[in-house]
């Protein structure tokens, strides 16, 4: 199985500790994991700012770094519901759909592919699973609270494999963390006051650590942690589901 | 042009064959406790449900309920002789009543709404301007649902029809809910056994 | 009330608006939490029906059917309307919808009439238009009339005063209503209201309303209220003038077996409003008045990627569960339809004035699968973004820092070199981003850069 590693770019430049995960995790499973070294940026910022004429460039990119692989696995749901949705390059249509319907975002790619049922994982402490929002409505990770019908969820699948977690339960369990892209400062006032309602609502059940699938919406409630001198912390679910035991 | 031919030549444009009418496949909901489960739902609308054995036990339990003087205004014909009729050609006059009493044609389980047309009403503005209403209707005109009503309602006829699911009610004020908004500050629904 | 109709705040964006309404937190929370129990019940009225899905499956099927044909079942129902001796108007535009009602009311000779709930009137801003000729309009609906006696659009469709505060009711209705001053109990505001409204439905002779559905088979109107206003306004009336969209005629008399469990579900959580009433012939020697309004639906129509939003059936459900709805209030979307649901019908109507609505949400997606005909709200707010900028509707700042973030994006090397500049400036210089002029900053931290990228340590730690 040939399986590219896309990485999201502000994960690249902030968050290395994040793919470096991913990568170890996916390589526990005895994967050839690969990197294409000229990857950038699904370009969904500009995107969903209302500029998806800009971005056949990073398109194009995109198709260059991860034709002919079998899965690309992402650890952002957001960036690979973008691709799935939105990646259009005229004239490379084979190589587009194969992309799109193989781009995977890490945990479904674990449970759906892989198949996991067993992880070494070890994490003593009490965590709060925030949804993010594309991952769950978008690529359908989770079950969302506004359909009536049976629940799953395939991140918590996982959570629960790993020894010592203690997951909590929120009042609002997938409510939006208020990133939202460049909304998060066109629209500070009400980003903030999203992500430090979902901020409260894990720190009230006791979290000690807010995991989600997609480290953009950690890095805005982290933001708002970090002001807040809370001793609550974010982390990414492939750095749980990597978690060595001390 | 008129702007009737002007709009409808903009929609011709946007004719589209293709997308028929879904067929309506809903699954049957179970018969067996319809009873129960419309005085569960009435009471959680703010209604009232009771039962009733004929006509006059119907006036004796109404009366039971409305103890205090007040004019009553019926529009059921086997109550004529008991509660006086609408005769009333203006609307205007109802102002007064304190309650009004008429015949519905089924009531639906799952949301306590009751199915009344405007020839059972006397007049059209009585269900809506009385301070209390009260419909009574057989105890086995019951359906499950609103699929059902409308499957039993079918193509017939009237001029004014309206289901009432309790009394009149707001929440606008920071969500409290107030009986008595405009229309009718209670509703009781009376099930009769024999008619 | 924090809101007032102020021209400077008129030309304040939904950002702008949504600032100064964070200014107090407390009331955020509150706003946020009353609009939250409703999308609560409403989960927990849906949950009651194992068939919700299929409901709305089948809902948004018929609307679809009728976008396709509503050529033919508006002159269908119209025909059906006709003879069963209702008047059938067509208007154009807001302003035709206007002058129509102004027409049937002057040849009345009335100057006061009442109205119930008609998100179409608000559209048309018909009250303003009416009140300009000297016709008084009472809204009866209690919380239209709340905002009316402030002198305030709703700030939602079906809670129009969700915003205001039981004390501020009762300070307004001292003033208006003479009820005794600190009295803020709602079952007294509303019986001042009740007492207050039942002198104006006896006096009126004419009568105003929405429409919820019109059947096309049968050419009747259904009407849904809590409250009973339109029942008894228009049931006391000599005239009865309905204003419906064109779009919502659905097709058989049946479907309301569909429609009306999903209503009020969707809307409230209740499982039916109190009164669904169906206006089929007029009263005898009553005027029944019916005005079709296009106003750009037809325009609407013909585009692919928005035309679903014409199946909206105004339950207000996507507000509710709308987190930046909860937290900005309907004021600061400044259009008579506020919420998701307003973001991607207002452009429609007004691409400059309303640029800024679709913008105005993190695509969370919420709203789409709330919504009771399956509108793809979040998805039209995307597409509506892109023809935004496309049509120019975007400011010259914003154009430039998207553009010099694809450029880049758009170049592996450029973005690795950009990066470890970035990375470098933001650790040994953090006021350069850690300051009142960075958004981000104002109330979160800057993400912590390290100093070197995931690509740097992949080239040192995998051979490949």
């Amino acid at each position: 199985m040939k399986v590219a590693l896309f990485i999201p770019c502000y994960i690249d430049q902030f968050y290395p500790q994040v793919a470096i995960a991913t990568l170890e995790l996916l390589e526990k499973f005895g994967l050839d994991v690969s990197f294409p070294r000229r990857q950038t940026c699904c370009g969904q910022p500009m995107a969903n700012s209302g500029f998806e004429h800009l971005t056949h460039t990073t398109n194009e990119l995109l198709v260059k770094n991860f034709a002919g692989y079998d899965y690309v696995v992402c650890p952002s749901g957001s960036c690979t519901l973008h691709v799935k949705d939105h990646l259009h390059v005229p004239g490379e249509e084979q190589a587009v759909n194969h992309i799109r319907s193989t781009v995977m975002e890490l945990t479904e790619f674990l449970t759906d592919v892989l198949r996991v049922e067993r992880l070494s994982a070890v994490f003593p402490h009490k965590v709060g699973l925030h949804q993010s929002c594309h991952g769950q409505r978008g690529l359908k990770l989770s079950q969302m609270s506004e359909l009536v019908a049976p629940p799953y969820s395939k991140p918590e699948k996982l959570l629960h494999m790993v020894k010592d977690i203690r997951l909590i339960s929120l009042d609002r369990r997938d409510e939006c963390c208020g990133f939202g892209g460049t909304f998060c400062v066109a629209e500070e006032a009400v980003s903030v006051k999203m992500g430090k309602d979902r901020v409260a609502d894990h720190v009230l059940h006791g979290a000690e650590f807010i995991t989600a699938g997609d480290m953009s919406c950690l890095m805005h409630l982290e933001g708002i942690l970090r002001r807040q001198r809370s001793s609550t912390r974010v982390i990414h679910i492939a750095e749980i589901l990597n978690a060595s035991p001390l | 042009m008129t702007s009737r031919d002007q709009i409808l030549r903009n929609l011709k444009k946007q004719l589209t064959a293709g997308r028929s009418l879904p067929e309506l496949v809903i699954p049957a909901e179970s018969n067996s406790d319809k009873i129960e489960k419309l005085k569960t739902v009435l009471v959680s609308i703010g209604g009232r449900c009771i039962h009733a054995e004929n006509w006059p036990d119907v006036v004796s339990k109404l009366s039971h309920i409305f103890p205090s003087p007040g004019r009553w205004l019926n529009s059921i014909h086997e109550l004529e002789t008991l509660i006086d009729s609408v005769h009333q050609p203006d609307p205007h006059f109802l102002e007064d009543v304190t309650v009004g009493v008429m015949k519905g044609h089924f009531a639906v389980a799952e949301n306590g709404a009751v199915w009344i047309t405007s020839d059972q009403m006397g007049d059209r503005a009585l269900p809506f301007i009385c301070e209390h209403l009260a419909l009574v209707i057989k105890e086995s005109d019951i359906l499950p649902t609103m699929y059902d009503a409308y499957e039993s309602i079918g193509a017939s006829k009237y001029d004014f029809a309206t289901f009432i699911a309790g009394p009149s009610k707001t929440a606008d004020i920071e969500q409290s809910l107030v009986l008595g908004a405009h229309g009718p500050k209670s509703l009781t629904l009376v099930l009769l056994s024999v008619i | 009330m924090s809101s007032s109709s102020s021209v400077e705040e008129k030309q304040l964006d939904h950002a702008a608006r949504a600032e100064v309404f964070n200014k107090d937190e407390a009331r955020v929370d509150w706003h946020d939490q009353t609009l939250w129990f409703i999308r609560s019940k409403r989960d927990k009225a849906a949950h009651t029906l194992p068939e919700w899905e299929a409901l709305r499956e089948a809902a948004s099927r018929i609307k679809g059917h009728v976008l396709d044909n509503l050529h033919d079942y508006l002159v269908e129902f119209e025909k059906n309307a006709e003879s069963n001796g209702i008047r059938v108007h067509w208007a154009q535009d807001a302003q035709e919808h206007n002058e129509i009602v102004h027409r049937i009311i002057q040849t009345a000779g009335i100057n006061q009439i009442v109205k119930s709930k008609s998100m179409l009137t608000e559209e048309c801003h018909m009250n303003d238009y009416l009140a300009a000729r000297g016709i008084e309009v009472i809204d009866t609906d209690l919380g239209e009339r709340i905002v009316q006696l402030a002198g305030e659009a709703p700030s939602h469709i079906v809670l129009p005063c969700i915003h205001w505060k039981k004390e501020e009711i009762g300070v307004l209705f001292n003033k208006h209503l003479g009820t005794l001053e600190g009295n803020s109990d709602p079952k007294l505001l509303t019986a001042a209201a009740r007492a207050d409204l039942r002198k104006h439905f006896m006096s009126s002779r004419l009568a105003i309303t929405g429409v919820n559905f019109a059947i096309s088979e049968t050419g009747e109107i259904i009407l849904c209220t809590n409250e009973g206003n339109a029942d008894l306004g228009v049931q006391l009336a000599d005239i009865h003038i309905a204003c419906m969209g064109i779009e919502k005629i659905i097709p058989e008399r049946k479907h309301l077996g569909i429609f009306l469990r999903l209503l009020a579900r969707s809307a409230t959580g209740q499982p039916v409003t109190t009164y669904s009433s169906h206006f089929q012939r007029p009263r005898p020697g009553q005027q029944m008045h019916i005005i079709l309004v296009d106003n750009g639906r037809s325009k609407r129509l013909g585009s692919k990627d928005f035309r679903n939003a014409l199946k909206c059936i105004r339950c207000g459900a996507c507000m509710n569960t709308c987190p930046v709805y909860r937290r900005s209030g309907g004021h600061s979307y400044h259009h008579a339809v506020a919420g998701p649901i307003g973001a991607i019908l207002a452009p429609a109507l007004d691409m400059k004035k309303n640029a800024d609505l679709p913008f105005a949400s993190t695509l969370c997606g919420s709203c789409t699968y709330v919504c009771p005909v399956k509108i793809d709200i979040h998805e039209q707010l995307y597409k509506w973004r892109q023809v935004l900028v496309r049509e120019g509707h975007v400011d010259t700042a914003k154009k430039a820092g998207v553009s010099g973030m694809n450029a880049v994006l758009s170049r592996p090397l450029l973005y690795k070199v950009a990066g470890r500049v970035g990375r470098w400036v933001m650790r040994n210089f953090p006021s350069l981003t850690n300051n009142r002029f960075n958004p981000w900053y104002k109330q979160r931290e800057m993400p912590q850069p390290p100093s070197i990228s995931f690509s740097h340590w992949y080239r040192e730690n995998r051979k490949k």
